[in-house]
């Protein structure tokens, strides 16, 4: 196995980490949730369409906001971004399928099941951790070595 | 007061995914790419995410109440344990998206937040998927 040195940067790695996991500390501390994202984002789509109170749908739509907001922000300090995105459209739509409902059905993904999860040792969380980056590791090297 | 606090969490993850490089599906791709130039980045952002939260969760466990939610307010700790056909079905179909983009849902919002058209078609997508799941979560 050869490293990509150009683009590896075990400091950014584990700086932005931190500031993921401190997230997640701050939202379960002061406000008793997880901060999982397609959890999140589905109880949210579950309020708007008319399901639970308006304080559940509202902190979510708080944190969503703040995801969405922090690029803007960001770009004041330093550059973001270009990102680099090689699928095309249709394989985008059919990747944004399987990611939205494959995260419901397994209650969660890199962040609920992913920091979340590994930090309260949940047995469960390792479980669908192995499985989506068995997944994914199976998905790319099928589609950039065996078929591309 | 208490929507200001979550909306800086949210504000606060976006800013890690980004610091870290995951708001870039290249670095992700990278680092499921085995068999190529491999980029360990997503196992230093996981370990840098964990170490954080274990000593963080390990001290919020010992709480009642959150701080910020009141008297009325709760600490919503998952409380499923089962490893079943849902968890693993559903975990493999996300990995596979995620495999084929690049993108899971944190770093999609981040990337709607840049105005990456690639992002909001993802995004997009990736709501119907969960809107179908509502549909037929009966059923599955």
């Amino acid at each position: 196995m050869s490293i990509d040195w150009n683009h590896f940067s075990a400091v950014h790695g584990l700086a932005g980490g931190a500031l993921i996991g401190l997230a997640s500390v701050l939202l379960i501390l002061f406000h008793g949730r997880i901060a999982g994202i397609s959890g999140i984002l589905g109880g949210l789509i579950g309020g708007l369409l008319g399901g639970g109170s308006k304080p559940e749908t509202l902190w979510r739509l708080a944190f969503v906001l703040g995801l969405l907001y922090a690029p803007l922000l960001y770009r004041r300090w330093d550059v973001v971004g270009p990102i680099h995105v090689e699928a095309g459209t249709g394989t985008l739509v059919a990747a944004g399928l399987l990611v939205g409902f494959g995260t419901r059905l397994a209650g969660g993904c890199t962040s609920g099941h992913g920091v979340c999860g590994l930090s309260r040792l949940s047995l469960r969380s390792l479980a669908a951790v192995a499985a989506f980056m068995g997944a994914g590791f199976v998905t790319v090297g099928v589609f950039r070595h065996l078929i591309a | 007061m208490r929507y200001v606090s979550v909306f800086l969490c949210g504000l606060l993850f976006g800013i890690g995914l980004i610091v870290s490089g995951m708001a870039d599906p290249a670095n992700v791709i990278g680092f499921l790419d085995l068999a190529g130039l491999w980029n360990p980045q997503l196992a230093m952002v996981m370990g840098g995410a964990v170490a954080v939260s274990l000593v963080g969760f390990a001290l919020a466990r010992r709480r009642t109440r959150p701080l910020l939610e009141g008297s009325e307010g709760a600490m919503h700790w998952p409380t499923a344990t089962a490893i079943d056909r849902r968890l693993i079905g559903g975990s493999v179909l996300f990995g596979i998206g995620w495999g084929l983009a690049g993108f899971c849902p944190g770093p999609a919002l981040v990337g709607v937040g840049l105005g990456s058209g690639d992002a909001v078609v993802f995004t997009v997508a990736m709501l119907a998927g969960m809107l179908l799941h509502r549909a037929v979560a009966h059923r599955v």
